[in-house]
C-alpha cells in the first residue's frame, strides 16, 4: 500500500513540473492567480520537490510544529489564522494528524469576517466527524449565523448544518431552520430543506412534527426547493411507501409538467428539462408503485411519455431511460410498457458505449427473473461481454449468469467465474464471487475456491461443503466415487510438501481424509498418517486446524492396528503446550488401548446418521477421570472445558445433522402458521425466490440446480460438452429435459452453418449457458414440467369419476393456480369416511397409477391392516401409572368402554386407549385426525356407583404444543357408571418428532384426588397430505430453502419406487403428486399450513429422499419418520 | 451518505471515523481508479472499505485529473457522470479555464463550489449558471469586505448588509409554475 502513496506523491511533482513552465506564457490562469508566493504555495512546492515518503513526513511534521506555534500564539490575526487553516486542511488531506488546530477552526468560524468564517466552517466540516465532542462548540456560532441578516452567513450556517451537526443539539437550531422555510430567497429555502433532510437522516423523531412543512416545500413555487424536498420524500418513501400513496398523483403531475417542458429553460441540461429531477421522481414512483396495481395505474401514462420524450442521443437521456425502465419493471407490470422497456434494455445492451452496456447488463440482471426470454434475445452480446477487457463488465455479466444458473449450465458458468477469480486480485471481488461459486459448487471447484479464496472464505462454506459430501447425493456409487475422488485429490495436494494452504482448506482436507480414507484401498493408512503427522509439525498450522487433523488421526487410528506414527503423534502431543491438543492425544492414547470401544465410538461413515448426542459428553468422563488419575490433565476451569468440548464436537463431528430439529426453533414454521399468506404459493415466485436467495447466502443454495450436476460435479472434463442440446439423450436425465431443450431453437448451431468458426463457438457457449432458460424455466428444477403436467392430467381423468364426488374442504386455502381441482386427488384423511381403513383404501385406489392399481387392489386388505396398525403404532399412549396398566386392560373390556360420538366416528381416528385410572375413574383417549387439526377426545368414565363431582381436566401447554381454545375441561358431575368426554384441539408449535403433553385430572369423591397422566403426540399426528399439481410443486420447490437430503436403504421386499411411495403414502399420510420413471414427488403439510415437499428417487436398492420446507426443522422430522417406516416395512 | 466521497482523487472525504480509514479509502480508490484503462466503463463496484456492494465509485478522467464520486444505490450512475461534468464545467467557469494547479492551490474554493452543488451528500443544484452566480456573488462580497478591512466600521457593516443579488428564477411566470394539485392539506 505504501508504494501507492509513494506513487501518488511522485505523480505530483510531474504534474506541477509539467504546468509550471507553461503557466507563464500560456497564461490561461497566469502565475499570479496561483498564489505561488503564499505559504501554502511554498509548502506544496517543497513537498513536490521531495523524493521519498520519509522526507515528506519530516517536512510535514516541521510544518505542523510551526503551525501549532502560530495558531496558539495570541498575537495571531484572524487573517493569518485563515492561512494556517488552509495549510492544515492540506496536511490533513495528506493524512497527517493536526488535531491541535480543530479548536481554532471553530474559533475562526465564530469570530472571523465572511471570508475567514467560510474557511473556518470548511475546516470544521473537513476535520471533525459527526460525533466529535468539539462540535458542540460550534452550535452557538451556527445559531448566531442563522439569525444573521447577512444572507451569506445564513447560507454558510445552513451548509455546515447539512454537512455535520451533533444530533443532540438539533432542538437548538430546529425552530430557526423551520423559519427559514418561509424565507423570501429561494436559495435559503432550498438549503433549509436540505438541512431538514439531514436532520431526518440522523434523528427522524426530531422532525416528525414538521411533516406538513415538507409537504409545503413540495408545493413551493420554486422548482429548486421542490427538488430538494424530493430527497426527503425519497428517503421517507423508501422506509414506508404505504404512508405516502396519496402523494402519487402529485408526483405524477410534477413529472408530467417537467417532461412536458413546463419548466423554464434554466433547468435544461443539454436541452433535457431538469434531468436529475426526473430521475428522482422516477425513483419515487417506482417505490410507490411496487406491488400496488392501483397506484401503478396512475403512472403508466407519464412513464410512457418519459420513454417517448427521452430520445435525444445524450448521456443524460439514457440516464432517464434507465430509470424509466427500472421503474417500469418495479411497479405493477403493464405489458405495453414492458415491451417498450425491453426494447430500451436492448438499446443499452447493444450500445457500443461501454457505460451503457454496463447499465444494460445491470438492467438485464434486474429483470431476468421476470423475463428470462430477454436474456435469450441478448445472449450473443452477453457472451461477448464475458470476454470483455473490462473486469467490471465481466463481473456484471457473471452476476447476470449467476441469476440464470440452473442444472444444465452450472458447470460452464462456474468455470467462467473461476476464470475470473484467477484473474482478479481485488479482495472484495473474490469474497463476493467465492460466495456465489460455493453455491454452485463441485469438488474441483471447491478445491480451487479454497486455495484461491483462502481464509477469507466464510466458515459456513466449508461446513456446508462437508455436509453435502457426507450426506451424499442420490446414488451410493456416485457418492463413493465422489469421496474417493476427494480423498485422492487431497492426498495429491498434500504430496507437495512445502505448499502453504489456507487453514480452512486444511481443515476440509483432514476431515475428508479421516472420514473416507478407507475408501481408497490402494493407499496405506500409514502414508496418510505420516502426511497428517508432518502437517501437525508445521508451524503455520493453527491450533484449530490441528484439532481437525487430530480428529482425522483418531478416526484413521481406529481402523488400523497399532501404528508407529500414531504412537509417535501421541508421544509428541502429550507434552504439547496446547491443552486442547494434549487432551486429544490422551483420548487417542486411551482409545488405542481399547480398540473395541474405539470402533463403536468412531463408526465408519456415520457422520450423518442420527446419533443421540450426549450434550454433556459424559461418555468422555471416564477418560477424563482416567487421565486425571494419571496426573495428566490438571484441573481446568469450567469455561475452558466448555470451550474444549465445543471444539471437540466440531472436529469429531459428533453433532449429527439430522437431530437439529429437536432443538432449533422453527421460526419460519411459526410465522407460516400465523400468516399462511406468507407462504409463497403464488405465481410471482420469481420475485420471492430471488429474495430468499439473497437472504440465504450463507447456506448452499441448491434451488434451480438439478442433481445431474452431482454426476458431473467431480468430472470437470465433461463440462464443455457443448453438444448437449443436440443430443439430449447423452445428457444424464436427458429424457426429462427434452421438453425444454426444444424451447431454444434459436440456439441450434445448424442455424449458424454459415457463421464463422468463432461465432459458432460463441453460439455453442451461448447454448450451454442459456440452456433451460425458456418460458418454463421457472419450474426447471424438476426438469419436466410439461410432460409431467400432461401425465398428471391424463391420470386425473381416470380418477375423475371417483374423485368428482369428493369435495375438497381445503381447496379454498390453496391459491387458484390449482387448476384441475376436479381432478385433484384426495387422500382419505380429508374426507369423512366410516373408518380409517376404508379411507386408505379409497386413497390407494385413487392415487395409484393405472398399471399398479390392480395389484394394489388385490393387496388392499393386507395393506389396510398394515396401515391401520401403523397409524396406531405411533400413537404411543403412555401409561404413567404402571401398576394400573393391567387394570386398564380389563377396564377397557368392561361395559364402560367409551365410544366416539357419531359425528367424530366419521373421521379418521385412532383406537380408544386407556390413559390412566384410579379406583373411581378411568381415562381413555382417542385421537381424531381432522383436516385442520388434531382432536384429542378424552373420555372420563366414572367406575364407582356414586356420582363424581367437580371433575377437572387440565392440559398443560408445552413449548411444542398449543391447545386451541381452553386447556381445561370441567365436568360438574359425572353420574355413576357413566362416561363423559371432552375434546381438545391441539396444534404443534415447534416441530419435534415426538413429545409429551402432560395433563392432570382432579375430582372429588370422598376427598380431592388428582391424577396425573400424559399423552404422547408424534409429529405424524400433525402431518396431513397436501394436494397440488406437479407444476405447483415445482414452483413451490424452488421457493423453499431449507432442504435435507438422505439416502436410505430399502428392504428387498419393497425395492420398487412405487412400493416405497405406497409405504410413505399410507403410513405418513403424504400426498403423492406425481411419479416419473424412478422419481416420485410427494407433498404434505404440517398443520395448519406449513408445506413440506419430498422428492424421492430410487437406485440400486437405495431410496434418495430430498425434503424441502419453509420450516427448518420439519424436513429433519419427516426424514426421521420416513426412515422409521422404511425400516419397519 | 450519498455523495459522501467526492472531490479529486487525493482529497476523497469520508465518514471521518478515523484518519486511518479515510487515508485507506483514498489509497484504495486511487489504486482502483488509476489502473483502469481508457476504454472501460466509468463505474467501479465498491471495495469493502467504501461499504460493500451497495456503494460504487463513479469517476471521470480529465487529462491528469480524476474526479471520483462515491455514491450509494439511490443515485443514478449516468446522472452522477453528468454531475461530474457539471462540476468540472463550473470549476472551469469560476477559475476561468481551470487547471490542476488551481485546484491544488485553492482547495478551499473548490470545496465551496462543490458545497453549492452537493450539500450534505445530496445534489442541491445542477444549474451551472445558478452556481456560478452564487459563487461570484459571494466572492464579490468577500473581496469587498477584505478590501474594507481597514475601513471604518460603519462602512463595513453597510457592505455586510448588502443583499445577495436576486437571481431571476423562472418558475414565477404565471401559469408556467409547477403546481401540485392533489395536496389535501394545502389546496
Amino acid at each position: 500500500m505504501s508504494d501507492v502513496v509513494e506513487r501518488t506523491l511522485s505523480a505530483l511533482p510531474g504534474l506541477l513540473g509539467q504546468h509550471d513552465p507553461g503557466a507563464g506564457p500560456g497564461g490561461a490562469g497566469g502565475p499570479g492567480r496561483v498564489s505561488a508566493s503564499s505559504r501554502l504555495g511554498s509548502l506544496i512546492r517543497s513537498i513536490t520537490a521531495l523524493t521519498s515518503k520519509h522526507e515528506e513526513e519530516k517536512l510535514i511534521q516541521q510544518e505542523l510544529t510551526s503551525l501549532k506555534a502560530t495558531v496558539s500564539a495570541p498575537s495571531t490575526t484572524l487573517r493569518l489564522m485563515k492561512e494556517c487553516m488552509v495549510r492544515l486542511i492540506y496536511c490533513e488531506m495528506l493524512g497527517y494528524e493536526s488535531s491541535f488546530g480543530y479548536i481554532h477552526a471553530i474559533k475562526l468560524a465564530q469570530q472571523g469576517n465572511l471570508l475567514e468564517k467560510r474557511v473556518g466552517y470548511l475546516a470544521v466540516s473537513l476535520f471533525l466527524h459527526e460525533n466529535h465532542e468539539l462540535l458542540l462548540l460550534l452550535v452557538n456560532t451556527v445559531v448566531k449565523d442563522l439569525q444573521s441578516t447577512n444572507l451569506v452567513e445564513v447560507c454558510m450556517a445552513l451548509t455546515v448544518v447539512s454537512q455535520i451537526f451533533p444530533r443532540e443539539m438539533i432542538p437548538a437550531v430546529l425552530p430557526l431552520i423551520e423559519d427559514k422555510l418561509q424565507h423570501s430567497k429561494e436559495i435559503i429555502r432550498r438549503k433549509a430543506v436540505q438541512a431538514l433532510y439531514k436532520f431526518y437522516l440522523i434523528a427522524p423523531n426530531q422532525v416528525q412534527h414538521i411533516h406538513d412543512k415538507f409537504r409545503k416545500a413540495l408545493c413551493d413555487r420554486d422548482a429548486g426547493v421542490m427538488a430538494a424536498s424530493l430527497h426527503i420524500y425519497l428517503q421517507m418513501i423508501k422506509e414506508n411507501s404505504s404512508g405516502y400513496k396519496d402523494l402519487t398523483g402529485s408526483f405524477v403531475t410534477i413529472l408530467k409538467q417537467v417532461v412536458g417542458g413546463k419548466l423554464s429553460a434554466d433547468f435544461n441540461y443539454h436541452s433535457v428539462p431538469a434531468p436529475w429531477l426526473q430521475i428522482q421522481l422516477l425513483r419515487i414512483l417506482g417505490l410507490l408503485g411496487k406491488d400496488d396495481p392501483r397506484t401503478s395505474e396512475l403512472m403508466y401514462d407519464v412513464l410512457d411519455e418519459s420513454l417517448r420524450r427521452a430520445e435525444i442521443n445524450h448521456n443524460i437521456t439514457y440516464a432517464i431511460l434507465f430509470e424509466c425502465v427500472q421503474t417500469i419493471y418495479t411497479i405493477h407490470p403493464k405489458s405495453e410498457l414492458l415491451e417498450k422497456a425491453a426494447k430500451c434494455i436492448g438499446k443499452f445492451v447493444l450500445s457500443p458505449k461501454i457505460n451503457l452496456k454496463y447499465l444494460g447488463l445491470k438492467a438485464l440482471t434486474y429483470v431476468i427473473q421476470q423475463d428470462p426470454n430477454l436474456a435469450l434475445q441478448h445472449q450473443m452480446t452477453i457472451i461477448e461481454c464475458l470476454d470483455h477487457p473490462d473486469p467490471i463488465i465481466k463481473r456484471e455479466t457473471l452476476e447476470l449468469l449467476y441469476r440464470i444458473t440452473n442444472g444444465q449450465n452450472v458447470i460452464v458458468i462456474v468455470q467462467k467465474m473461476l476464470d475470473y477469480l484467477k484473474e482478479g486480485q481485488e479482495e472484495y471481488a473474490i469474497i463476493s464471487l467465492v460466495g456465489k461459486i460455493a453455491e454452485l459448487w463441485f469438488i474441483q471447484t471447491m478445491n480451487a475456491v479454497f486455495s484461491v479464496g483462502g481464509d477469507v472464505v466464510h466458515s459456513d462454506i466449508p461446513n456446508n461443503f462437508l455436509r453435502l459430501l457426507a450426506e451424499g447425493f442420490d446414488d451410493e456409487k456416485e457418492d463413493h466415487q465422489l469421496r474417493v475422488y476427494a480423498v485422492q485429490s487431497y492426498l495429491a495436494l498434500l504430496e507437495e510438501e512445502d505448499k502453504l494452504y489456507p487453514q480452512k482448506f486444511l481443515q476440509v482436507m483432514s476431515w475428508v481424509l479421516g472420514e473416507y480414507f478407507s475408501l481408497v484401498t490402494d493407499v496405506d493408512p500409514e502414508v496418510i498418517l505420516t502426511k497428517l503427522h508432518s502437517l501437525l509439525k508445521k508451524t503455520f498450522v493453527t491450533s484449530e486446524t490441528k484439532a481437525w487433523i487430530m480428529a482425522a488421526v483418531t478416526k484413521i487410528a481406529s481402523h488400523t492396528s497399532c501404528s508407529k506414527t500414531v504412537d509417535e503423534i501421541i508421544q509428541e502431543l502429550s507434552s504439547s503446550l496446547d491443552t486442547c491438543l494434549r487432551q486429544y492425544a490422551f483420548e487417542l492414547k486411551h482409545l488405542c488401548e481399547d480398540k473395541a470401544l474405539m470402533k463403536s465410538l468412531l463408526p465408519f461413515d456415520a457422520s450423518c446418521s442420527d446419533l443421540v448426542v450426549d450434550a454433556s459428553l459424559s461418555f468422555l468422563d471416564g477418560f477424563v477421570a482416567e487421565g486425571l488419575a494419571h496426573g495428566a490433565a490438571p484441573y481446568k476451569p469450567h469455561h475452558q472445558r466448555q470451550e474444549e468440548k465445543l471444539s471437540q464436537e466440531k472436529a469429531l463431528n459428533f453433532e449429527p445433522y439430522g437431530l437439529s430439529f429437536a432443538s432449533s426453533v422453527s421460526s419460519s414454521g411459526v410465522t407460516g402458521r400465523q400468516s399462511p399468506t406468507g407462504l409463497s404459493f403464488g405465481s410471482d415466485i420469481s420475485g420471492n425466490s430471488a429474495e430468499t436467495g439473497h437472504k440465504e447466502t450463507n447456506t448452499l443454495k441448491l434451488e434451480g440446480v438439478r442433481k445431474l450436476w452431482g454426476k458431473e460435479g467431480y468430472l470437470p472434463k465433461k463440462e464443455n460438452k457443448t453438444g448437449k442440446e443436440n443430443e439430449p439423450q447423452a445428457v444424464p436425465c436427458g429424457s426429462l429435459l427434452a421438453g425444454q431443450v426444444g424451447e431454444a431453437p434459436a440456439l441450434r448451431p445448424e442455424q449458424g452453418a454459415s457463421l464463422s468458426e468463432e461465432d459458432k463457438e460463441k453460439q455453442q457457449l451461448a447454448s450451454t449457458l442459456f440452456i433451460g432458460l425458456g418460458a418454463s424455466a421457472g419450474v426447471s428444477l424438476m426438469g419436466k414440467a410439461d410432460t409431467a403436467t400432461q401425465k398428471f392430467k391424463r391420470k386425473s381423468k381416470i380418477t375423475e369419476t371417483h374423485a368428482a364426488s369428493n369435495f375438497d374442504p381445503l381447496l379454498d386455502t390453496v391459491p387458484d393456480n390449482v387448476e384441475d381441482s376436479e381432478g385433484s386427488v384426495h387422500t382419505g384423511l380429508r374426507k369423512g369416511s366410516p373408518s380409517s381403513s376404508d379411507t386408505v383404501e379409497d386413497n390407494l385406489a385413487f392415487e395409484t397409477p393405472q398399471s399398479l392399481r390392480k395389484s394394489v387392489l388385490d393387496d388392499r386388505i393386507s395393506a389396510n391392516r398394515l396401515s391401520q396398525s401403523s397409524l396406531f403404532a405411533d400413537s404411543n399412549i403412555e401409561i404413567f401409572q404402571p401398576s394400573s396398566s393391567a387394570q386398564c386392560e380389563s377396564a377397557s373390556e368392561t361395559p364402560l368402554v367409551p365410544s366416539l360420538p357419531e359425528e367424530l366416528e366419521e373421521l379418521p381416528h385412532s383406537e380408544v386407549v386407556g390413559l390412566c385410572q384410579s379406583d373411581a375413574l378411568a381415562l381413555h383417549l382417542c385421537k381424531v385426525w381432522t383436516d385442520d387439526s388434531l382432536l384429542l377426545i378424552v373420555f372420563v368414565s366414572n367406575k364407582t356407583t356414586a356420582a363424581l363431582h367437580a371433575v377437572n381436566l387440565v392440559f398443560e401447554e408445552t413449548e411444542h404444543f398449543q391447545i386451541l381454545e381452553s386447556a381445561t375441561s370441567h365436568f360438574p358431575v359425572i353420574e355413576a357408571q357413566s362416561v363423559e368426554h371432552c375434546q381438545k384441539c391441539v396444534r404443534m408449535n415447534k416441530v419435534c418428532t415426538q413429545a409429551i403433553l402432560p395433563a392432570s385430572v382432579s375430582y372429588q369423591s370422598e376427598m380431592e384426588t388428582c391424577l396425573e397422566f400424559s399423552v404422547t403426540l408424534s409429529l405424524m399426528d400433525f402431518i396431513r397430505p397436501m394436494e397440488m399439481t406437479t407444476e405447483d410443486f415445482g414452483k413451490l420447490w424452488l421457493s423453499l430453502s431449507n432442504d435435507v437430503k438422505q439416502n436410505i436403504k430399502m428392504s428387498p421386499c419393497q425395492d420398487s419406487l412405487s412400493a416405497a411411495l405406497d409405504t410413505l403414502q399410507q403410513k405418513l399420510k403424504l400426498h403423492r403428486v406425481d411419479v416419473i420413471g424412478n422419481e416420485g414427488i410427494l407433498a404434505c403439510q404440517l398443520l395448519p399450513s406449513v408445506p413440506c415437499l419430498l422428492h424421492c428417487r430410487t437406485h440400486s436398492g437405495m431410496l434418495a429422499l430430498w425434503f424441502r420446507s419453509p420450516c427448518a426443522a420439519l424436513p429433519d422430522g419427516l426424514l426421521y419418520q420416513c426412515q422409521k417406516v422404511m425400516e419397519e416395512s | 451518505m450519498h455523495l459522501q466521497l467526492s472531490r479529486e482523487i487525493n482529497s476523497v472525504r469520508s465518514v471521518k471515523e478515523s484518519e486511518d480509514t479515510q487515508q485507506q479509502i483514498i489509497r484504495e480508490t486511487f489504486h482502483l481508479v488509476s489502473k483502469r484503462d481508457e476504454n472501460v466503463c466509468n463505474f467501479l463496484e465498491g471495495g469493502l472499505l467504501i461499504g460493500g456492494s451497495d456503494n460504487k465509485l463513479i469517476y471521470r478522467h480529465y487529462a491528469t485529473l480524476y474526479f471520483v464520486f462515491c455514491v450509494d444505490s439511490s443515485e443514478s450512475e449516468l446522472g452522477i457522470l453528468d454531475l461530474i461534468q457539471v462540476f468540472v464545467e463550473t470549476l472551469d467557469k469560476c477559475f476561468e479555464n481551470v487547471c490542476e494547479l488551481d485546484l491544488i492551490f485553492h482547495v478551499d474554493k473548490v470545496h465551496n463550489i462543490l458545497a453549492e452543488m452537493v450539500m450534505g451528500g445530496m445534489v442541491l443544484e445542477t444549474n451551472m449558471n445558478e452556481i456560478v452566480t452564487q459563487i461570484d456573488a459571494q466572492n464579490k462580497l468577500e473581496k469587498s469586505e477584505a478590501g474594507l478591512a481597514g475601513a471604518p466600521a460603519r462602512a463595513v457593516s453597510a457592505v455586510k448588509n448588502m443583499n445577495l443579488p436576486e437571481i431571476p428564477r423562472n418558475i414565477n411566470i404565471g401559469d408556467i409554475s409547477i403546481k401540485v394539485p392533489n395536496l389535501p392539506t394545502f389546496k
